[in-house]
């Protein structure tokens, strides 16, 4: 040893304050969880956030929220898997993702309210860019299925000029960006039974009874 | 592989670029230039190439942060001894008058010295990164840290004999 006493490195770890006065996890946590509340909002006034997000619990489940400037983008069960959604948001839309609650706001009240029973149409501005083509027109047919009620897949196959196409349709469904919004909860199979849902059967059947009983 | 998410960034090396900041800009403009550093990082972001080395990346933005307002301040003279201390929520202040001698040894070690030892004991950086992120060889690195060291270490000694022999502080 050249040193006597402690090793430098503890000498400069104990003692600077950034490493004294936060004892948790990380040094400095506390104030760089605060720096990054900040970082989001001086990120969003600078024009930087293209794509904001946020969670919501709900009763089926915690929803994962994400907006552009432009509106919702994308709600995710978590059975899609958060983390692997906000990857392929970062690859398709942009890498300039962050959490940020506040352009979430009116998503999240108008969710709650609907989950209430207090709301049948949602109010808000849509970003459709993750949906092209065919899919893109089933979906804005979806739009049209009032709350509380239901249509076949092959109706909505016919509804969207390609009556033979009901298995696209349900690919569509599969693959909305946009759950409970843009409401492919609501359609069913033409014998009544349930048929798939991106957030899994049970909150399929969830959303239908909520709806039913309001 | 693809360019992650911002957020995982921010996540990943936040607290250790915070704590570089801390030691190169000081404690009071740590917070800004640690801001200052993560929007000039998102504003980059979509054009890194991907597979960079992204908390090499981050601590280079915040090198030239601190230099940018060091200068600042240098231009524009504030006449500290008549500011009173700012202190944020009671953190800092009167109890932390040991810590703040440290600080200002730190502060005060030749720029190469202060970077290493920054790099090496906050950011906790392998030497030959450190190297890369001051363009001097890893064995000068490992060098400045081992000199900054040692002078902050002489510093304190002397400090603390000098502490012994005035009798305990209230």
């Amino acid at each position: 040893m050249t040193y006597p006493g402690p090793d430098p490195g503890t000498l400069i770890r104990g003692r600077l304050p950034s490493h004294r006065v936060e004892s948790a996890d990380e040094p400095g946590s506390d104030r760089v969880r605060e720096l990054r509340r900040r970082l989001a909002r001086q990120a969003d006034r600078a024009g930087l956030l293209d794509v904001a997000y946020r969670t919501l619990d709900t009763p089926v489940g915690k929803l994962l929220l994400a907006a552009t400037t432009r509106g919702l983008v994308r709600i995710a069960y978590p059975v899609e898997d958060h983390d692997r959604v906000l990857q392929t948001i970062a690859e398709r839309v942009s890498p300039r993702v962050m959490r940020a609650p506040a352009r979430l706001d009116p998503v999240a009240w108008e969710l709650d309210e609907y989950f209430a029973g207090r709301r049948q149409v949602f109010d808000l501005p849509l970003d459709m860019q993750l949906v092209h083509g065919f899919r893109r027109t089933v979906l804005a047919h979806l739009i049209g299925i009032r709350y509380g009620t239901t249509a076949s897949y092959a109706a909505i196959a016919v509804a969207s000029g390609h009556p033979r196409a009901a298995r696209a349709v349900g690919t569509a469904c599969a693959r909305n960006p946009l759950p409970v919004v843009v409401p492919c909860h609501r359609v069913v199979k033409s014998n009544g039974s349930l048929g798939q849902y991106v957030g899994g059967v049970d909150a399929k059947q969830r959303l239908l009874s909520l709806e039913a009983a309001a | 592989m693809p360019l992650q998410p911002f957020e995982r960034v921010v996540e990943k090396h936040g607290a250790i670029v915070w704590r570089v900041c801390r030691a190169i800009a000081g404690p009071n403009d740590a917070d800004d230039v640690w801001s200052e550093t993560f929007l000039a990082a998102l504003r980059a972001y979509p054009t890194l190439r991907p597979g960079s080395d992204v908390r090499a990346w981050l601590i280079t933005i915040a090198q030239r942060k601190a230099i940018d307002r060091y200068r600042a301040a240098l231009r524009t003279p504030v006449p500290v001894a008549v500011l009173p201390e700012v202190t944020e929520s009671g953190q800092a202040g009167a109890a932390d008058g040991h810590d703040d001698e440290l600080w200002e040894a730190v502060r005060r070690l030749p720029p190469k010295q202060r970077s290493a030892v920054a790099y090496r004991y906050l950011a906790d950086l392998p030497y030959r990164e450190i190297g890369e992120l001051m363009g001097i060889s890893e064995a000068a690195a490992r060098r400045n840290a081992a000199d900054g060291v040692a002078a902050l270490r002489a510093t304190y000694q002397a400090a603390d004999e000098a502490s012994c022999q005035q009798g305990s502080s209230p």
